[in-house]
């Protein structure tokens, strides 16, 4: 019976001190900076991103929230009188321009500004936010499952509302995929208003299910889980890298595209080490990582070709109105979400 | 304390006993723990409904939200897709379950407590599994499309396929308890009375153990209709109240929605508990002292069609979980089918990486070790405490509202609660303690009964004994109480661990970027499209709880022999 006692003695002291432990935890900050950056870049990049920025600056630690582009989107603006955020590093020029309507981003213009490609800049000055690399819309053809569907290689967006295609379409739901926001933009802006939204009727007859992700219908097209996934060509390459049969195919009519951008958070309490990050962010260095998934990046004149990547890409992209997508935005969310967002209603 | 209540307590003191330092000192306990429980289960839930009612500018604006609601057809048609799914999985689940409890305790087929145990595995899995097993199984791509004959396993079918996985074992725990407690002297009678075997089954059998039977289904019920994770997974475009709640939070932020859709979902959820509680109280009644129990008789081809039954919901089980783990070590399913553990390098996906595993690790240890401190010391003060009645009576009413709330709940009010800027306790958001505390809420429950029936056990003389003896009870307690009930003590932490590994629900919307979890990381896994890596970790989830629940076996048995000697008699 002793020991049974001191046993518990034991336990209740471990408990104690744990819980002491953890309240402390949650509380006490570190020596070194740590920087909350807030992303929408691809999770398998996050690690190598931080890691050769700690490379330069070993002293800063980044902290990533990382979501998908509608998520991290809502989050930051819900988050707009108390932000979380230091910094914004890899999220859709679109959002950032919203966000800067709210008076969200510190303007700053960081070292080395002149060697970036004036399109990858915003336009005020001081700008308030400067772009990384562009993210081209595509579609993911799985060559197997075509094949075994009979279905021919769709070479336009328009080709996807033939009837054969019925059933084998993914697309991400806009409402909280950024690529989704991209593909829509962008056919209003390609087809006009109205034919943009008679398009996306048709295509919506042979959508099989729209996904939160904007990768996740390229991944799906990769297993096969559907034979066409409306995605984004970087995730196409890396799939198709990993063995995947797929075709990344550039619609004829031009592709939608957004930037990745960089931005510092209004009332950031680590100004020096977010000015530092962001410098580095439009870096050669940082290019040059870019360029390792992304064709189009901000200093266009060191890109190299990249595997698995179509050619024709810079020649394909429209000439986006990102203004006009940003003050847009809400409208074009709303109305598709009317159209498109109950698949599950009963047909009565 | 006011004059009034001082001059109360004086006027009580003359007819009852006086309270003792002892006493005072319990009631202190009792009222610190109550002071946990209004903290964090009721404040959180007022914070939700109130925020139900007012907009996104916190202005008042009465029903206009819930007419926003049934306004919105794709949203309210979800009550129905809701209580759909869950009736057809209560049918479905109660009769394999009866099957099954019925083969354990009334046949004598060989193995029973292997099979016994397979039919507690889904509960060492998260809800999310079964779905992500479901999509290898007849996804466009799966091993055996063929055998749902051309529907689509993406909406209601998938759903209920997973529900009866993730239900069964519970149900197979009430049903076969309630078979357990036959009399064999009523089957005595109707062998006298010559009644064939048909007739026995429906006048004797089914009216036994008929309240075993409904509490089953409303714990099916409730479960289903509050479970989120199968859904999520294989639901397709098939919108379910928890799907939706989900989708108004984290796919668009619009927490005033997800109220709305939480306090509906509360309904069903609390009506279910209500009925369920009325039922079991009538279920005890039915055990009386002369009681006989029942030995089933062997009869070569019942045992075999039972043995051949269990094998059939064994192979049910396990093969999930075996097409979850050779989907995990696949390279490229379908296209590269051989072998490695590239789908476990959970850093480069997204949900937190390998830290999320080991996260939930600590979270689930933390949950064990507070949650048993917390619910056996509440429970002991509220069974051995003298007095005070209403105080205890308003502690037990505290103690069992938990299980009413499905998590998904809980976690939105916790948002609402703990994340508004005016609360002190803000500091707790997005860390390791509020997932902590919100798992022992949610789970608070369940434990706090166990820890009930366990001291009831124990004879009251002993706390008047000591108190005799001028002991104070807290000698009384770590002395006697605490190892005679340590065999419930285990329990309850394994109990507590074992939901901590698994659940989703509540920590989903409290999980930060320091704090995710194993859980929430299946899940973000398999809505970016990393299915393998999602189904990879769900495994290691299973193959922890597993080897804690073995350990856990071991130990009550070791410790059975050490300290529970004075039960043998």
């Amino acid at each position: 019976m002793k020991t049974t006692t001191r046993y518990l003695k034991q336990i209740a002291v471990t408990a104690v001190s744990a819980l002491v432990g953890l309240a402390f935890s949650a509380s006490v900050a570190t020596a070194e900076t740590e920087l909350t950056v807030y992303t929408a870049v691809e999770a398998e990049d996050l690690k190598k991103y931080a890691d050769r920025f700690n490379e330069d600056h070993p002293d800063i630690k980044i902290k990533w929230v990382r979501d998908s582009t509608g998520i991290v989107t809502a989050k930051l603006l819900a988050e707009k009188d108390n932000p979380q955020a230091d910094v914004i590093w890899g999220l859709a020029a679109t959002s950032l321009l919203l966000m800067k309507g709210e008076g969200m981003l510190m303007p700053y213009a960081p070292a080395g500004l002149e060697n970036l490609d004036p399109k990858f800049v915003d336009k005020d000055n001081p700008p308030t936010w400067t772009g990384m690399d562009a993210w081209v819309a595509a579609i993911c053809v799985n060559t197997v499952e075509s094949e075994k569907h009979g279905l021919p290689m769709p070479t336009s967006w328009k080709d996807l509302t033939k009837p054969e295609y019925k059933g084998h379409i993914a697309m991400p739901n806009p409402n909280s995929s950024g690529t989704g926001f991209l593909d829509v933009s962008s056919w209003l802006q390609i087809f006009g208003e109205e034919e943009g939204w008679a398009f996306m009727d048709a295509l919506h007859e042979n959508i099989d299910h729209y996904t939160h992700s904007g990768s996740k219908p390229c991944k799906q097209a990769a297993r096969g889980e559907v034979a066409i996934g409306v995605s984004f060509a970087f995730r196409g390459a890396k799939s198709k890298a990993e063995g995947a049969p797929l075709e990344i195919i550039i619609p004829a009519e031009g592709i939608g595209w957004d930037m990745e951008a960089t931005a510092i958070v209004n009332g950031t309490k680590n100004l020096e080490a977010a000015k530092t990050l962001v410098d580095w962010s439009i870096s050669e260095k940082a290019n040059k990582m870019y360029n390792e998934g992304y064709a189009v990046i901000g200093m266009q004149e060191l890109a190299k070709p990249v595997e698995h990547f179509p050619d024709n890409i810079p020649q394909a992209m429209i000439d986006n109105d990102f203004e006009w997508a940003a003050s847009n935005r809400k409208k074009i969310l709303a109305e598709w979400q009317k159209r498109y967002d109950s698949k599950s209603e009963p047909k009565s | 304390m006011s004059v009034a209540a001082d001059s109360a307590v004086y006027a009580r003191q003359r007819v009852k006993p006086k309270a003792s330092r002892d006493d005072w000192q319990m009631r202190a306990f009792m009222l610190v723990i109550a002071l946990y429980l209004l903290l964090a289960l009721a404040f959180p839930l007022y914070a939700m409904l109130s925020k139900s009612f007012k907009n996104d500018d916190g202005v008042f604006i009465g029903l206009a939200n819930y007419a926003e609601y049934f306004g919105t057809p794709a949203l309210s048609y979800s009550i129905n897709n809701s209580i759909f799914i869950a009736v057809i999985t209560t049918f479905i689940t109660v009769l394999l379950a009866f099957t099954l409890a019925y083969a354990l305790t009334r046949s004598c087929m060989p193995f029973k407590g292997f099979f016994k145990s397979v039919a507690m595995v889904p509960i060492l899995v998260p809800s999310l599994l079964p779905g992500i097993a479901l999509v290898y199984l007849f996804g466009r791509q799966g091993m055996i499309p063929w055998l749902l004959f051309g529907h689509e396993i993406y909406g209601p079918i998938g759903i209920v396929i997973a529900e009866v996985f993730f239900t069964l074992p519970h149900a197979i725990i009430i049903i076969t308890t309630a078979l357990s407690i036959a009399d064999a002297r009523l089957y005595e009678s109707a062998v006298a009375l010559r009644a064939n075997k048909f007739r026995i089954f429906f006048t004797v059998t089914l009216p036994g153990v008929r309240y075993g039977l409904i509490s089953a289904g409303f714990v099916v019920f409730t479960l289903t209709i509050t479970d989120f994770g199968a859904p999520k997974v294989i639901g397709g475009d098939f919108n379910v109240l928890a799907t939706d709640i989900y989708k108004q939070v984290i796919g668009q932020q619009n927490f005033e929605m997800g109220a709305v859709v939480s306090v509906i979902l509360l309904i069903p959820a609390a009506v279910a508990f209500v009925v369920d509680r009325m039922v079991q109280k009538k279920q005890v009644a039915l055990l009386s002292a002369r009681a006989v129990t029942l030995q089933p008789d062997p009869h070569k081809r019942f045992d075999m069609i039972m043995l051949g039954y269990a094998i059939l919901v064994s192979v049910f089980i396990l093969g999930m979980l075996l097409v979850c783990q050779y989907a995990a070590l696949v390279k490229f399913y379908p296209y590269n089918l051989s072998l490695g553990l590239n789908n476990y390098q959970f850093d480069l996906m997204d949900g937190g990486g390998w830290d999320s595993y080991f996260n939930s690790i600590y979270m689930a240890s933390y949950t064990a070790i507070f949650g048993t401190i917390v619910v056996f010391t509440g429970a002991y003060m509220v069974e051995k405490g003298r007095g005070f009645d209403l105080g205890r009576g308003l502690f037990q009413l505290l103690a069992m509202m938990p299980m009413a709330v499905p998590g998904l709940v809980l976690g939105l009010a916790y948002i609402f609660f703990f994340n508004a800027p005016g609360n002190p306790l803000n500091f707790l958001y997005h860390s390791m303690a509020i997932l902590v505390i919100s798992t022992i809420t949610h789970f608070y429950t369940v434990s706090h009964l166990t820890a009930v029936t366990a001291l009831k056990q124990i004879d009251a003389e002993f706390e008047a004994v000591s108190a005799s003896l001028k002991q104070p009870f807290y000698k009384t307690f770590s002395r006697v109480t605490v190892p005679v009930c340590l065999p419930a003590i285990l329990d309850i932490s394994i109990y507590l661990f074992v939901n901590a590994m698994t659940t989703v629900s509540a920590v989903v919307f409290l999980y930060g970027p320091d704090t995710t979890l194993a859980s929430v990381a299946v899940l973000n896994m398999d809505d970016a499209g990393d299915i393998a890596p999602a189904a990879a970790m769900g495994m290691m989830i299973f193959y922890t709880a597993a080897s804690v629940r073995l350990l856990h076996y071991f130990l009550s048995a070791y410790l059975e022999k050490r300290t529970q000697k004075w039960r043998m008699r």
